[in-house]
C-alpha cells in the first residue's frame, strides 16, 4: 500500500507545478491548465486522505470539484474566446482592462 | 312707582345710546332733542318715585343677577329709601335744568352732540351710583361718573390745560378709588357681602378695628371723589371743562357722592368713632383752607371751585359729627345754589367771550341784570344769609358741631363761614358792581344771555331761595328734612350714648345765639367785602402789596400742587425715567448683547469654523482617501497573473500563520 506521505508529496508537487504554470506562463490556455492541475492536485490529496482515514466523504468531494472544474473550464474558455475576438491574442498580459 | 324706578336711569341711558351712536353723524346740532326730553322723563319719573317715598314706601328692586358664584352673589338691584329719593330729586332736577341751560351755552360748539352724549352718560352713572343697592353697584356708578368727569373736563381736548386737568382729575381720583376698593374688600372679606342691607345688618359682627380701617378706606375714596384734603387738588383744575359741566358734575352732583356714600354707610361710621372724628376734622380743615384760598383768586370759576371744596368740607363736617341728615341737607341746598352760581358764572363767561378774570369785569349788572340777580341770590345762599338755602343747612351743621362738643371745629367752621361770605361778595362786587374794567373789544357785544339760559337760572334761583325751608324745625325739635331722613339714619346705641354724654357736658348755649353768631359772621364777611371792594376804604391792591407774603401763599394755593409735584408726581416721573433707562440699557442691553453674541458666533462660524474645521474635515477626508487611493491603486495592475500571485501569496501567508501557530 502506498503510504500517505508519497501521495501528499505527489499532490504537493502537482500543485506547485500548477501554481507555477498559472503564475509564470503568459498563455491563457497554459494558465487555465495550471489551474486545472492545482484542482486535481487537491483532488488527489482528498482521495489520499480518504483512503488513509477510511472516510468516504473525502471521495465525494473530488466529484464536486471535478464538476465545478468542468464548469470553470467552460466559462473560462468562453471568456478566452470572447477576449481573443477583441484582442486577437491569448497573452494574459494584455488582459488588463480592470486597471487604475 | 318704586317698581319702575329703573326707568329713571333708563331714560338717560337711551339718550346716551342714541346720541352716542348717531349724534356725530346724523343728529348733530339737534342732539338736545334727544338728551333734554330723556332727562325730562327721568325727572318726572323721579318725582313720581319721590312722591311714593313720601308716602312711606321704600324697598328694593332686583333687576337681574350679575355675578353668581358659590362665594359671590351680586345682584343688579336698586335700593329706594328716603336718602335715595332725596339724591334722586337733586340729581334729576339739577341735571334737567343744566341740560336746558346747555342748549344755549354750548349752542355754537362743534362738539355739541358729543357733549350731550357725555352729559347723558354722566346722569346715567350718577343715578346708578345713587340707586345701587350694594357697594359694588355704587362703585360702578362711582367709576362711571369719574370717567364722564374726565371726558367732560377734557372736553376741549385741543387745549393743553384741559386735557391735563382731565388727567389730573382722573389720576387723583384713582388714588382715592384704590382705597375705596380696599375698603370694599375688607367689608366683603369679613361679611361676605356688599349689599347695603346685609352689610348693615351684619355690621355688629365686625370688630371695632376692622370697622375703623374699612370706614377710613371708604372715606379716603370719598376724599378723592368729593375733593377733600389731601386729594382736593383736582377740583379747581376741573374748571377747564364747560361751565355747565362744572355746575352739574363738579358742584352739584358727582362731587357730593362722597357725602352720599358716608351718609349711606352711617351704620358703619357710627361704629367707628375715630373714623367719624377723622371725617369731621378733615371736612372742617378743608372748609377752612379752601375758603382762604378762595379769597385770593381772580378767576371767577376758580373762586367758585374753591368754594365748592370748602362747602363739601362742611358736608363732611356734618357727617363727621354724626349729623348725617344735616350733611345731606347741605348737599341738597349746595347743589341748588352752587349749581346756580356756576350757571350764572357761565352766563357771564358767555357774554364776556370766555374771559374769566374778575379784574377785567365790573358793573356787569348794567348789561346782564338777570344773571346779576341770580348770582346775588346764589351768593346770599352761599354766604348763609337767612332765609336763603345755605343758611339753614350750614347753620344746622355748625349747630350740631357745637352741640357734640367740637368747639374748635365749630370755631373754625364759623370762621370759614365768614371767609365764604367775604370771597363770595368780593366776587360779586368785582364782577357786577363798581368800576367797569371791561376791555373795549369785549364790551361792544356784551349782552344778556338768551332765555334758554336765563330761565334755568331763575328756576334755580327760586330753588336756592326756598329749598332751605325744609330745614325748618318741627315741633319735635328736629328739622323736617332730618325727620324725613330719620328712617335711613340708624342709630347705634353706643354712639347715641356718647353723643348724649357729650351733649350733657356741653356748654349750653341756646340755638338762637349760635344762629345769631353765624349770621353775624356772615354779614361781617359781606361788610368787609363791601368796604374793601366797593367803598375801597382799604385799597385791595395796596392790601395785597402790604400782605404780599400771605397773598402769595394763598394765591399759589399753599403750594400744595408744587408740594405734590415735588413729592409724588416728579418722583413718579423719576421712577419712570429710571425704569426707562433700565429698559434702555439693561434690558435692551441684554437683548442687543444676545444679538451681538449671535452675530459674533455666526462670524466665527462663517470665517473660522466653517472654512477650517468643517470644510477642513470634509476636504481632509477626501484628501486622505485620495492619498490612500494614489498609493493603493498601484496594486491594481489589471494583470491577472499578478492577482493570482497575490492570492497565492495570501494563501501562503495564511498557511504559514496557521502552521506557525499550530506547531510552534
Amino acid at each position: 500500500m502506498i503510504p500517505l506521505s508519497h501521495i501528499l508529496i505527489y499532490s504537493f508537487l502537482m500543485f506547485a507545478i500548477g501554481l507555477f504554470g498559472a503564475l509564470a506562463r503568459r498563455n491563457v490556455f497554459i494558465v487555465l491548465m495550471g489551474i486545472e492541475l492545482m484542482l486535481n492536485a487537491v483532488n488527489i490529496a482528498f482521495v489520499g486522505f480518504s483512503s488513509h482515514l477510511g472516510n468516504i466523504a473525502g471521495q465525494i468531494m473530488p466529484i464536486f470539484v471535478i464538476t465545478v472544474a468542468a464548469g470553470e473550464a467552460a466559462v473560462g474558455l468562453a471568456i478566452v474566446v470572447a477576449i481573443f475576438r477583441n484582442r486577437l491574442t491569448v497573452n494574459i498580459d494584455s488582459f488588463n482592462l480592470l486597471k487604475w | 312707582m318704586i317698581k319702575y324706578v329703573w326707568l329713571v336711569p333708563l331714560f338717560p341711558l337711551v339718550g346716551f345710546t342714541i346720541n352716542g351712536l348717531f349724534g356725530v353723524r346724523y343728529i348733530k346740532n339737534r342732539a338736545h332733542w334727544i338728551a333734554v326730553p330723556a332727562l325730562g322723563l327721568a325727572w318726572l319719573t323721579a318725582i313720581l318715585v319721590f312722591i311714593d317715598v313720601l308716602h312711606g314706601h321704600t324697598g328694593e328692586v332686583t333687576l337681574w343677577d350679575w355675578i353668581v358664584t358659590p362665594d359671590v352673589h351680586v345682584r343688579v338691584a336698586f335700593w329706594v329709601d328716603q336718602l335715595t329719593a332725596v339724591m334722586l330729586m337733586v340729581v334729576t332736577t339739577l341735571s334737567f335744568f343744566i341740560h336746558v341751560y346747555s342748549i344755549g351755552y354750548m349752542g355754537h360748539d362743534p362738539g355739541y352732540p358729543r357733549y350731550f352724549t357725555y352729559l347723558n352718560m354722566f346722569v346715567f352713572f350718577m343715578l346708578i351710583l345713587v340707586l345701587g343697592s350694594s357697594y359694588l353697584l355704587l362703585f360702578v356708578g362711582w367709576e362711571g361718573v369719574g370717567l364722564c368727569s374726565y371726558l367732560l373736563i377734557g372736553f376741549w381736548y385741543e387745549r393743553e390745560s384741559a386735557w391735563k386737568a382731565g388727567m389730573k382729575a382722573f389720576i387723583t381720583n384713582r388714588v382715592g378709588d384704590a382705597f375705596f376698593v380696599i375698603g370694599m374688600f375688607i367689608l366683603w372679606y369679613y361679611l361676605g357681602s356688599l349689599d347695603f342691607k346685609e352689610v348693615f345688618e351684619k355690621a355688629h359682627m365686625l370688630s371695632p378695628e376692622i370697622v375703623t380701617i374699612a370706614t377710613l378706606c371708604l372715606f379716603m375714596g370719598a376724599t378723592g371723589k368729593s375733593a377733600q384734603i389731601p386729594l382736593y387738588v383736582w377740583l379747581p383744575d376741573a374748571m377747564e371743562g364747560p361751565t355747565p359741566v362744572s355746575a352739574l358734575i363738579h358742584a352739584a352732583t358727582m362731587v357730593t357722592s362722597g357725602v352720599y356714600m358716608v351718609a349711606r354707610s352711617n351704620v358703619l361710621y357710627n361704629m367707628a368713632p375715630f373714623s367719624l372724628e377723622v371725617v369731621a376734622v378733615i371736612g372742617c380743615l378743608t372748609a377752612f383752607f379752601a375758603g382762604t384760598i378762595g379769597t385770593s383768586q381772580f378767576d371767577l370759576k376758580r373762586v367758585l371751585a374753591y368754594s365748592t371744596v370748602s362747602q363739601l368740607g362742611y358736608m363732611f363736617l356734618g357727617c363727621g359729627v354724626g349729623a348725617y341728615a344735616a350733611g345731606v341737607f347741605h348737599l341738597m341746598t349746595h347743589a341748588f345754589f352752587k349749581g346756580l352760581l356756576f350757571l350764572s358764572a357761565g352766563s357771564v363767561m358767555h357774554a364776556m367771550s370766555d374771559v374769566l378774570d374778575m379784574r377785567l369785569m365790573g358793573n356787569l349788572k348794567k348789561y346782564m341784570p338777570i344773571t346779576a340777580a341770580t348770582f346775588i341770590v346764589g351768593g346770599l345762599a352761599l354766604s348763609g344769609i337767612p332765609p336763603f338755602a345755605g343758611f339753614w343747612s350750614k347753620d344746622e351743621i355748625l349747630h350740631h358741631t357745637f352741640e357734640t362738643g367740637h368747639y374748635f371745629l365749630w370755631f373754625l367752621g364759623t370762621l370759614a363761614a365768614g371767609i365764604t361770605a367775604y370771597y363770595t361778595f368780593r366776587a360779586i362786587f368785582m364782577t357786577f358792581f363798581g368800576k367797569e374794567r371791561i376791555p373795549e373789544e369785549i364790551k361792544h357785544h356784551l349782552h344778556e344771555s338768551p332765555k334758554v339760559m336765563t330761565i334755568p337760572l331763575i328756576v334755580l334761583a327760586i330753588g336756592s331761595a326756598t329749598v332751605g325751608f325744609f330745614g325748618l324745625k318741627s315741633s319735635s325739635g328736629e328739622s323736617f328734612f332730618a325727620g324725613f331722613l330719620a328712617p335711613v339714619m340708624h342709630h347705634v346705641h353706643g354712639t347715641e350714648h356718647v353723643v348724649e354724654h357729650a351733649a350733657e357736658h356741653a356748654v349750653h348755649v341756646p340755638a338762637s345765639v349760635l344762629i345769631a353768631i353765624s349770621v353775624a359772621v356772615g354779614l361781617t364777611g359781606i361788610l368787609i367785602a363791601y368796604l374793601v371792594h366797593m367803598k375801597r376804604f382799604i385799597d385791595p391792591e395796596k392790601l395785597v402789596k402790604k400782605t404780599w407774603m400771605i397773598h402769595r401763599v394763598l394765591y399759589r394755593k399753599y403750594y400744595v400742587d408744587e408740594l405734590y409735584f415735588a413729592l409724588f408726581i416728579n418722583r413718579t416721573l423719576d421712577l419712570a425715567f429710571v425704569s426707562w433707562k433700565f429698559d434702555q440699557f439693561i434690558i435692551d442691553g441684554i437683548v442687543n448683547g444676545a444679538s451681538y453674541l449671535t452675530r459674533f458666533l455666526a462670524w466665527v462660524t462663517r470665517y473660522c469654523t466653517e472654512p477650517f474645521v468643517v470644510d477642513g474635515a470634509v476636504n481632509g477626508a477626501s484628501y486622505v482617501v485620495d492619498l490612500t487611493a494614489r498609493v493603493l491603486r498601484r496594486l491594481q495592475t489589471g494583470v491577472v497573473s499578478n492577482y493570482m500571485l497575490f492570492v497565492a501569496m495570501g494563501l501562503f501567508g495564511l498557511f504559514s500563520i496557521y502552521v506557525f501557530a499550530r506547531f510552534f
